[in-house]
């Protein structure tokens, strides 16, 4: 059944799909198979509406939000996306607050949706963003801030969501790969599957920014999400601007998916593994493709060389 | 043995603004040590007093976090490629 009573409805259930020419050995005796769960088939078109609506409903039920409430949150895009699109129609105000180096399609995104948005300055990346919003919620009591970063209906949406329907699909899973932003993706599904499989691999691609991303006054300015827990990783991969596109660039021209850059960020960690297991051992790998790639057109990501790519986006804030 | 080692920008004080410095070690704490040798204070805003790893810093070894593989036991070799990066948020 496809048919839902509203685009909210349709949240969820994502394919998930195969790269035969990707993979290291699709067929044969020990296949090694990569699996890509296609998470831009949600409402907006990223990851982030199952966080978002999980929040949101979560901050019903505990009557913080209550009609006429403004939302407030810390957001390099996608999240700040899907919760002014959730806010529109259930009749909330939202603010978020916004890395100003952040690709334009996304303000405009927001603002289509209606979202008020605050720019925190690019030197500093999401920590400032998440400083000035923590700002922003002692000056206005009355916002509510639902905090993607601490939020546990954030890894819950995930534990209850994505984690099932990637067991579902794929009883035979070895490896899950994900970003690692909020954290909320890796420790929801995560600790679904170390729940059910014994011996998953669960492993975080993270983007590796140009410095000025990093560009703290002191190293104690650091920032790590309240829902991180190392303990539900197997491994972290720090994935380079070059290599993200690359990976990116792989994908539309070996499997025809048109994905994000964070997304090429992911394969780059699930290949990095995939292509070192043993000939004589089998494993199905499943990693998320977060977004695709329409709101990152204006960065130059899918055109000229690599080299160039990179360099225009060095200082963008491109996960 | 030499290492490369990449510096971010907030540690460059102690490296004399370079961004990429050598050090010799089997293992990351041994490297640190040697890094320290040369760069003296480095070593303070990487590990805490206790001895492990400060929260807000990562370090990789060819792109992998040393969290992982053995944190500051990770064991090095002639050509591998040390990052330590400041705590990012993502979202």
């Amino acid at each position: 059944m496809a048919r839902y009573d509203s685009l909210i409805d349709a949240l969820g259930d994502t394919p998930l799909v195969g790269l035969p020419h990707l993979s290291p050995r699709w067929d044969g005796e020990h296949p090694v198979r990569l699996w890509a769960k296609l998470e831009d088939r949600n409402p907006t078109g990223s990851i982030k509406d199952r966080a978002a609506l999980a929040m949101i409903r979560d901050a019903e039920a505990d009557g913080r939000l209550t009609p006429g409430c403004t939302i407030l949150e810390p957001t390099s895009g996608n999240t700040g996306i899907s919760l002014a699109m959730v806010a529109k129609l259930r009749g909330y105000g939202i603010v978020c607050v916004m890395p100003e180096n952040t690709s334009v399609e996304r303000r405009q995104l927001l603002e289509m949706f209606g979202a008020r948005i605050i720019s925190s300055p690019a030197a500093g990346g999401s920590n400032q963003a998440v400083a000035t919003a923590k700002q922003l919620a002692e000056q206005y009591p009355d916002w509510v801030m639902l905090y993607q970063y601490g939020n546990a209906a954030n890894a819950q949406a995930h534990y209850e969501g994505t984690g099932p329907e990637v067991l579902r699909d794929l009883p035979s899973i070895t490896h899950f790969v994900a970003g690692l932003g909020t954290t909320g993706t890796l420790m929801g599904v995560g600790r679904y599957l170390r729940e059910k499989v014994p011996d998953v691999q669960i492993v975080a691609a993270e983007p590796r920014y140009g410095e000025l991303v990093y560009g703290l006054r002191n190293i104690d300015e650091g920032f790590v999400p309240e829902l991180y827990d190392d303990s539900v990783l197997t491994r972290r991969f720090s994935v380079t601007s070059y290599d993200a596109l690359r990976r990116t660039r792989d994908l539309i021209e070996h499997e025809g998916i048109f994905a994000g850059i964070s997304t090429g960020a992911i394969l780059h960690a699930a290949l990095s593994i995939a292509e070192r297991i043993p000939e004589d051992e089998t494993a199905d790998v499943a990693f998320v493709v977060c977004d695709g790639g329409w709101k990152y057109l204006s960065t130059g990501a899918y055109t000229g060389t690599l080299q160039q790519a990179a360099e225009r986006l060095e200082g963008q804030l491109w996960a | 043995m030499a290492i490369e080692v990449k510096i971010p920008t907030i540690l460059r004080t102690y490296t004399g603004g370079e961004k990429s410095v050598e050090a010799k070690g089997d293992t990351l704490a041994a490297l640190i040590d040697d890094l320290d040798g040369n760069h003296p204070g480095i070593k303070g805003r990487l590990i805490t007093d206790e001895g492990a790893l400060h929260r807000f810093v990562n370090v990789y070894v060819n792109d992998e976090d040393v969290r992982f593989t053995g944190s500051l036991e990770t064991p090095l070799k002639d050509g591998d490629a040390v990052t330590v990066l400041p705590a990012v948020a993502g979202g």
